[in-house]
């Protein structure tokens, strides 16, 4: 865990990249709170309010007794937020790293095909 | 939720040394608490205090809601398990697990064999004959098995491998889950259980230094390192808790940082940093006496 982010965030950080790529799929049920509370070695407390973050963004959904679930159209929801996102935590950090090493943009996107290609 | 111990204004002294100096503090049902602090900080002398091991000097103690000391109904719910717990002579391990379930109504047989069987701990030797790790082992399951509705582990695993700790702190996630109670536990291994705590209390001298959520204390502190004129035009005006200087760099370690703050540092070319529970700790409890930074 990141020292510097509350634990929970991450949490449900990582239940959305198991979205995102696919390894819980849409409809389908998630881990319990006290099973990931003990797959990260976490405080079931903690856990919880990681997945009751993503039950209040309507990412995951519970059925009562059963448990809880991945909500239908999450992955896409998923996409469009973490898209925002790109530009702050990806490209201005990179460009900002480029400026201290004096690559120009015009530099920066001839590096970004070529790794792309 | 409920308050499971509460204690006001309570000192303990032996003779002229206060060991514990008008501790206010509570802790809530179903809750993972760590009671942290350096040697002598009194952490013992608190554990004994709220388990009626000892006579309080003055203040009160509130455990489930009554005065723990000589008080059966209070003790029975209560599992302490001591650094260094004495047994009789002649006894072996099987002794002791064979025991409990006399002392502990909710003991768990085939919990405590599952956890013999984990730490690989020998059942019919002569307690006298194992080793400080293996004597560690007697206490984490007496502790675990127990499933105490309040139950303090006082540096439970002295001895203990890097193998047997990590069992110790899965099997105690895994039943606290199943079987939800309050835990008080004292360590040094700070780093080793932070993620698993969900209310910290450090102490220190006596006095309590911090007393808080963890998730809440993450935050609380970031170190910002950079350019020695650039970090210090940022931290002026903050608590600082601590500097370290090389060259003309500097990496000083402050309080909360809001978002505004964040981008501002990054802003500013600094890096930021968490300060971990360990570091926060290590950064309130130190008595600074190096060259020029004499503290009162």
């Amino acid at each position: 865990m990141d020292e510097s982010r509350p634990i929970f965030l991450q949490i449900a950080e990582r239940i959305e990249n198991d979205i995102l790529g696919g390894a819980l799929a849409e409809e389908g049920q998630v881990p319990s709170t006290n099973e990931f509370a003990s797959f990260y070695r976490i405080n079931p407390a903690t856990a919880g309010k990681g997945v009751n973050l993503l039950v209040d963004d309507g990412i995951l959904y519970k059925k009562r007794g059963i448990g809880m679930f991945v909500s239908e159209g999450s992955r896409e929801r998923l996409v469009a937020k973490r898209r925002e996102q790109f530009s702050q935590e990806f490209v201005r950090p990179l460009l900002a790293e480029a400026v201290k090493l004096g690559i120009s943009p015009a530099q920066l996107i001839t590096m970004i095909q070529k790794e792309g290609s | 939720m409920n308050t499971v111990i509460e204690v006001a204004g309570l000192s303990k002294r032996f003779g002229g040394f206060t060991a514990i100096d008008d501790v206010s503090i509570a802790i809530e049902e179903n809750s993972i608490t760590g009671l942290l602090g350096r040697n002598g900080a009194g952490k013992t002398t608190m554990m004994q205090l709220l388990t009626g091991q000892e006579f309080r000097s003055s203040g009160s103690i509130r455990v489930f809601g009554e005065d723990p000391v000589e008080n059966s109904g209070v003790l029975a719910r209560t599992c302490f398990v001591k650094e260094s717990q004495k047994y009789p002579d002649d006894y072996k391990p099987v002794h002791v697990f064979r025991s409990a379930p006399w002392f502990f109504p909710n003991w768990d047989a085939g919990f405590a064999e599952r956890l013999v069987a984990d730490f690989r701990l020998p059942l019919t030797r002569r307690i006298k004959k194992l080793s400080r790790g293996q004597l560690s082992a007697i206490g984490v399951i007496v502790g675990l098995a127990s499933r105490a509705p309040l139950t303090f582990f006082d540096e439970p695993y002295l001895g203990l491998d890097a193998v047997a700790r990590q069992t110790f702190y899965d099997r105690l996630l895994e039943d606290y889950a199943e079987h939800p109670r309050t835990v008080v536990l004292s360590t040094h291994l700070i780093d080793e259980v932070s993620d698993l705590l969900e209310h910290v209390v450090v102490i220190d001298e006596g006095r309590i230094v911090i007393d808080g959520s963890a998730e809440e204390l993450r935050d609380s502190a970031s170190t910002v390192a950079g350019a020695r004129t650039a970090v210090d035009a940022f931290v002026a005006g903050r608590r600082v808790l601590h500097r370290e200087e090389l060259g003309g760099l500097a990496s000083v370690t402050v309080g909360r940082l809001d978002a505004a703050d964040r981008k501002a540092a990054s802003a500013a070319g600094l890096e930021l940093a968490g300060v971990s529970l360990q570091q926060l700790v290590i950064r309130t409890t130190t008595t600074d006496t190096s060259e020029g930074r004499r503290s009162a």
